[in-house]
């Protein structure tokens, strides 16, 4: 399943690519954005670090990510 | 009075601690915010001016509250607290990003994201490395001692904020002298004139760069050039903007250099291992950051009323964030008085937390890594120059930091 990014909350702070950087980067406008081929997370311990780190709770990890 | 104490008992405690306090060590907290540190979700401190505010300070209490749009960063709420005498005359003012809510402050931090992403950070990391490089040759070049906040704490973190905004490096004793002023009085008169003058210059410099036909290579010019062009901003509005870049670019940055420096020289076991092993530097950073938590003292004002950890925050009621206090949770960091590098360190909330979390962050850590990383590297005997006891650190109603940092190698 798929990690969600709610971009309307989003304040590109940067902190899920700097925690996760194998899932998660910004893209040009500095919003968060997930890597090709990592939606789901990829299992990457680190998914949910970086949800958690995020400062405005834009990102959701279903149970089965990450 | 014993029913009284069995309702409000375990809410808070009784006695309201003063706030802010001076540092008795300049990387702990207050020995006078014990009370706030007793196991309390929320406690209660008075300000300068008598107003008791209410004070978070457990972590994941904190963290829920600083993502509360409910809580209003606005500095033109008649409520919003003013945390020192020197403030009082600025309320009236519209203060940009930090002292703004949604949907204004949403409108401007997006313009602002894309100049401060990781990656444009990592893009500077040369450029800031060649810039700590010439700044630490100068000093080897003059020999021993000297003073490291004005040899280099201040001046690396001005130079990147100055290319990174396209603001002349040839006018930082006048940016920094104001932004001192700004930000440390003493006087509320200092921090009027201070904030006019800021205003003005920058004013000023706005007004030319539009009137250049090729744009320069600066955020400025970027947006004088596209969003003020098009009128997507007013001219005032980026006056305010550009302020609160150019001061918090350099001011914060520049204290956790000095304080940063400071506090590994007193911890010299600690200062080894990051020599032995530089590879710790981003986990030291962010230990530092939670450790010092300079920024100590985020306010807001409640909106409406807000149930939260058995307590009930009324509209119009102040809260404070006390950073050092939070960042010190026994509960989400385990023995938190102590230096180490090997604790999962993030999750603090030294750049704050929510919508206003810092926008240079990651700017910062990338200036604090090659600033700490340099003088550890190239000055292999670094130290005080004079007993620790009598190095002057700054009062505890601004940001915290060192005065001065005499040092010798």
């Amino acid at each position: 399943m798929r990690i969600d990014i709610d971009k309307d909350v989003c304040i590109g702070a940067g902190q899920c690519a700097l925690t996760a950087p194998g899932v998660f980067s910004q893209d040009d406008d500095g919003y968060s954005t997930l890597l090709p081929g990592r939606e789901d997370g990829a299992g990457d311990p680190m998914v949910r670090e970086a949800a958690r780190a995020c400062p405005v709770g834009a990102i959701t990890v279903p149970e089965t990510a990450g | 009075m014993t029913e009284l104490t069995d309702i409000t008992g375990p809410a808070t405690p009784a006695d309201p601690v003063a706030f802010p306090q001076d540092r008795t060590c300049p990387y702990h907290p207050p020995t006078g915010y014990a009370p706030l540190r007793d196991g309390h979700d929320l406690s209660r401190v008075t300000l300068f001016d008598g107003r008791e505010v209410w004070a978070v300070t457990a972590h994941a209490t904190a963290r829920a509250l600083l993502a509360d749009p409910r809580l209003s960063s606005d500095r033109r709420h008649p409520d919003f607290p003013v945390p020192t005498e020197r403030f009082a005359g600025v309320r009236d003012r519209r203060v940009a990003l930090l002292g703004v809510d949604d949907p204004e402050h949403q409108r401007q931090r997006r313009m602002m994201i894309p100049s401060f992403t990781l990656k444009r950070a990592a893009e500077l990391r040369p450029w800031i490395q060649r810039t700590v490089d010439g700044l630490l040759d100068a000093m080897i070049a003059q020999g021993p001692p000297a003073e490291l906040v004005s040899a280099f704490a201040l001046p690396v973190p001005s130079m990147v904020i100055c290319r990174l905004l396209g603001v002349p490096y040839a006018d930082h004793e006048f940016f920094e002298e104001q932004s001192r002023r700004l930000l440390r009085g003493p006087a509320a008169a200092d921090t009027l004139d201070a904030r006019a003058r800021l205003e003005n210059y920058l004013g000023r410099l706005i007004d030319d760069k539009a009137k250049q036909s090729e744009p320069g290579e600066g955020v400025l010019d970027d947006i004088v050039h596209g969003r003020l062009r098009e009128g997507a901003l007013s001219r005032d509005e980026l006056v305010s903007l550009a302020l609160i870049l150019l001061v918090a670019g350099h001011e914060t940055t520049a204290n956790m250099i000095s304080l940063g420096t400071y506090t590994l020289l007193r911890h010299p076991a600690r200062l080894a291992e990051l020599r032995a092993d530089p590879a710790l530097l981003p986990a030291a950073v962010e230990e530092l950051m939670r450790m010092l938590s300079i920024a100590d003292g985020l306010f807001r004002v409640a909106l409406e009323d807000v149930e939260v950890a058995g307590a009930t925050i009324r509209a119009g009621e102040g809260v404070l964030f006390s950073t050092s206090v939070i960042n010190r949770d026994p509960s989400q960091y385990e023995d938190p008085d102590t230096l180490d590098f090997h604790r999962p360190a993030r999750h603090h909330v030294a750049f704050g937390f929510g919508i206003h979390q810092c926008l240079g962050q990651n700017l910062a850590r990338a200036e604090l890594e090659i600033a700490l990383g340099g003088l550890l590297t190239r000055l292999p005997g670094l130290r005080l120059a004079v007993p620790a006891e009598d190095v002057r650190f700054k009062p505890g109603d601004t940001i915290q930091g060192m005065l001065e940092l005499p040092v010798t190698w």
